[in-house]
């Protein structure tokens, strides 16, 4: 037997890389999620103040695990998960995690929870196989590492089962991915209801993942999730009003992700110099790209979306104007429905407030309206290129005149 | 000659009575689209631009030979309006609308198995032949007609690929957008395939991104099956792995799958230039057709 802290601790979470692709429920609401649905869970209890973790560690009965709220991965290597065996190491555990900066989030919450004995750690987990266009159950017995390591290096050692989404999951399907797998029959039908608890979750509430990493098989041969990754689909989340409002309270990182989700744009902060605005994802990506090509370093992914009017234009700049590294902007506007004279008076308006341009900015204007656009656009303030890779080239040399 | 969408086609518009359905139907009427009908659920009997509009598509078909739809309905309700489309024996319907829950496409998935309506979509510009119709949002006037078939995950990526074209007097057979989601119908290799076995298509130009396989198994279908040459250009060389850029489906996932470089030298491999800008994807096409 093993006991969880001897190697790592209780529901140490593995850095998991994988898709964001949606909007992730903090440890504590998936556990309370899987918990609610009759997936066995450790005690727990949320605590913000150093007290509280004291007083919820004395409930729940030490040995006890303190994990930051925090949507990174890696959290233990990181100083975010520490396991307490008294009071004094409660206290001393609370102090050095809430208040500190873990990879950019500040830590507000802990959550604390009974360490549990486990002699094997498992994994299961739900996701969408894009390529085969239907949801996929995986369950291996490496449970407690980084699966999609595993599924790189040893990808048998996970049993995966692929799902008819009009039909759900049969019981034989889960029952196949389990005896696969290879885990031991002692805890196979166990291991089944977790899986199949863990589809209708991942089916009721719309599901990107859902993940236990690990679930441990206790020495009574119990199963336990020390662990719980659960990520909607944004697009799904206007009829899962429950999860909806989680997402309030699971926001958080950088101030100008913040801000773009304010303002509703795509926006991927990146460490480079030169700012980029433009209408549609493949486009805006190839700036980038050019921007790379050209010799320059992009700041920023920022897509406007389509149909983009004057105001959204405003802010679009207002956004890249509030990265101190940024240095030069290109804005590069191919109009489908997106009109270039909305694209004109909203970066008109943007610029006229200042009585100096903060940073050169750079216009390529095409497609619909773009002559009109041209007519409006005051290019006092602007300099102004007739194709996408002349205007990157040209930001690309302010960029680096500034940094010069 | 053409691939899916001719001055034939026979087109009926579902959600046409909103704003986006109502503009685009007219300007994809202007451009020359026969828009026979409109389908809205509560709308029969109303006419928009004096199309016609009908309570359900099916009605559509039967009163109007309706044989295409293409789909303006907001996302909640846009899965639903695929599976009309699907169950009414049309023979494409092209899903312009963005944002539907996966869940709902995996269904809709499942279904094209067994119908025979092809699904070009969700969250795409659409396609067009240049000179005879456009289904969907894509601005008529920087297309051309000629001889190289054009396929692409992104809209305004399409736009600026085909201006660099039209700009050399390039024009093209039929462009299709196939969308930026995770889940989509029409996916590359189905594309690819079109223009391989139409006899005006001359060259294809690929426009692809980050994330997922499909322009790897793309690039495994042109190496066995594809005579007519292969121009291509990938974005997102840039783009870190784990964020989302923009497109749902436009993600590197932690292991390295769905990289710029997989895909680029898969197509390589495959006898497929890719350019480093939109400009030397045109350069290759020249080349092809000199």
């Amino acid at each position: 037997m093993r006991v969880s802290g001897e190697r790592k601790l209780a529901g140490f979470k593995q850095g998991r890389n994988g898709p964001s692709n949606g909007m992730k429920l903090h440890e504590y609401q998936a556990k309370q999620v899987f918990a609610d649905a009759g997936v066995p869970t450790p005690d727990s209890q949320l605590a913000s103040d150093v007290d509280g973790v004291v007083t919820a560690a004395e409930e729940i009965g030490y040995p006890v695990a303190v994990k930051a709220q925090v949507q990174v991965g890696g959290r233990g290597k990181a100083g975010g998960i520490k396991l307490a065996d008294d009071e004094d190491e409660a206290r001393e555990a609370a102090e050095s995690i809430l208040g500190m900066d873990l990879k950019g989030y500040h830590v507000d919450r802990v959550l604390v929870e009974e360490a549990v004995d486990f002699t094997d750690e498992l994994y299961v987990g739900i996701t969408m196989d894009r390529g085969e266009g239907k949801p996929v159950a995986m369950v291996s017995t490496k449970g407690g590492v980084n699966i999609e390591e595993v599924a790189e290096e040893d990808p048998d050692a996970i049993a995966r089962e692929h799902i008819d989404p009009a039909f759900g999951m049969h019981p034989y399907q889960a029952r196949k991915a389990v005896y696969d797998a290879g885990v031991d029959q002692s805890v196979a039908r166990d291991v089944s209801s977790v899986l199949t608890t863990l589809y209708q979750l991942w089916d009721d509430k719309d599901g990107a993942d859902a993940e236990i990493n690990p679930l441990m098989v206790t020495s009574d041969d119990d199963v336990i999730a020390a662990d719980a990754v659960m990520n909607i689909d944004e697009d799904a989340l206007f009829r899962q009003p429950e999860l909806a409002e989680m997402e309030e309270e699971a926001a958080g990182g950088d101030e100008l992700e913040q801000k773009a989700d304010e303002y509703g744009f795509d926006y991927v902060r990146l460490e480079g110099n030169t700012g980029i605005i433009g209408n549609g994802a493949g486009l805006v990506m190839t700036t980038l790209d050019l921007v790379d090509y050209y010799g320059g370093e992009p700041a920023n992914f920022l897509d406007v979306g389509g149909g983009a009017k004057a105001d959204r234009i405003a802010n679009a700049l207002d956004m890249v104007f509030s990265d101190d590294n940024v240095e030069s902007v290109v804005f590069n506007i191919f109009g489908g429905i997106t009109r270039g004279d909305e694209v004109a008076k909203g970066i008109n308006e943007a610029l006229e407030q200042f009585d100096e341009i903060p940073k050169p900015v750079v216009v390529r204007l095409a497609g619909t309206n773009w002559e009109e656009g041209m007519e409006i656009l005051n290019e006092d303030l602007v300099t102004v290129e007739q194709t996408l890779e002349d205007a990157v080239q040209r930001a690309v040399e302010y960029a680096e005149e500034v940094s010069e | 000659m053409s691939v899916l969408v001719d001055d034939d086609t026979r087109v009926v518009v579902q959600g046409i009575t909103g704003g986006e359905g109502k503009f685009h139907t007219e300007q994809m009427m202007e451009y020359g689209t026969n828009v026979v009908a409109g389908a809205v659920p509560g709308k029969g009997g109303q006419e928009v631009s004096g199309v016609p509009v009908y309570d359900t598509v099916h009605e559509a078909v039967e009163e109007e030979n309706a044989d295409t739809s293409v789909i303006f309905v907001p996302p909640a309700f846009a899965g639903d309006a695929i599976f009309e489309s699907l169950d009414s024996g049309l023979d494409l319907a092209v899903a312009i609308t963005e944002g539907i829950p996966t869940q709902d496409m995996a269904r809709v998935n499942k279904r094209l198995t067994e119908t025979d309506t092809r699904l070009i979509g969700p969250n795409c510009p659409g396609l067009i032949t240049p000179g005879e119709a456009k289904l969907g949002i894509l601005p008529g006037n920087i297309f051309s007609e000629g001889n190289v078939g054009l396929v692409s995950r992104s809209g305004t990526l399409t736009y600026q690929v085909v201006d660099n074209l039209t700009n050399r007097g390039i024009g093209q057979t039929t462009a299709i957008g196939i969308g930026g989601d995770p889940i989509i119908g029409t996916n590359f290799v189905d594309a690819l395939e079109l223009f391989e076995n139409d006899p005006d298509t001359d060259a294809i130009v690929m426009c692809g991104e980050i994330g997922g396989e499909d322009e790897e198994e793309a690039a495994a279908f042109i190496d066995e099956h594809v005579d007519t040459p292969v121009a291509g250009f990938i974005a997102g060389r840039t783009a870190p792995p784990g964020k989302r850029m923009g497109h749902a489906g436009a993600i590197v996932s932690g292991s390295g799958t769905g990289t710029a470089e997989s895909k680029i030298s898969a197509l390589n491999d495959a006898g497929v230039p890719v350019g480093d800008t939109p400009e030397e994807v045109a350069d290759h096409i020249e080349e092809f057709l000199a």
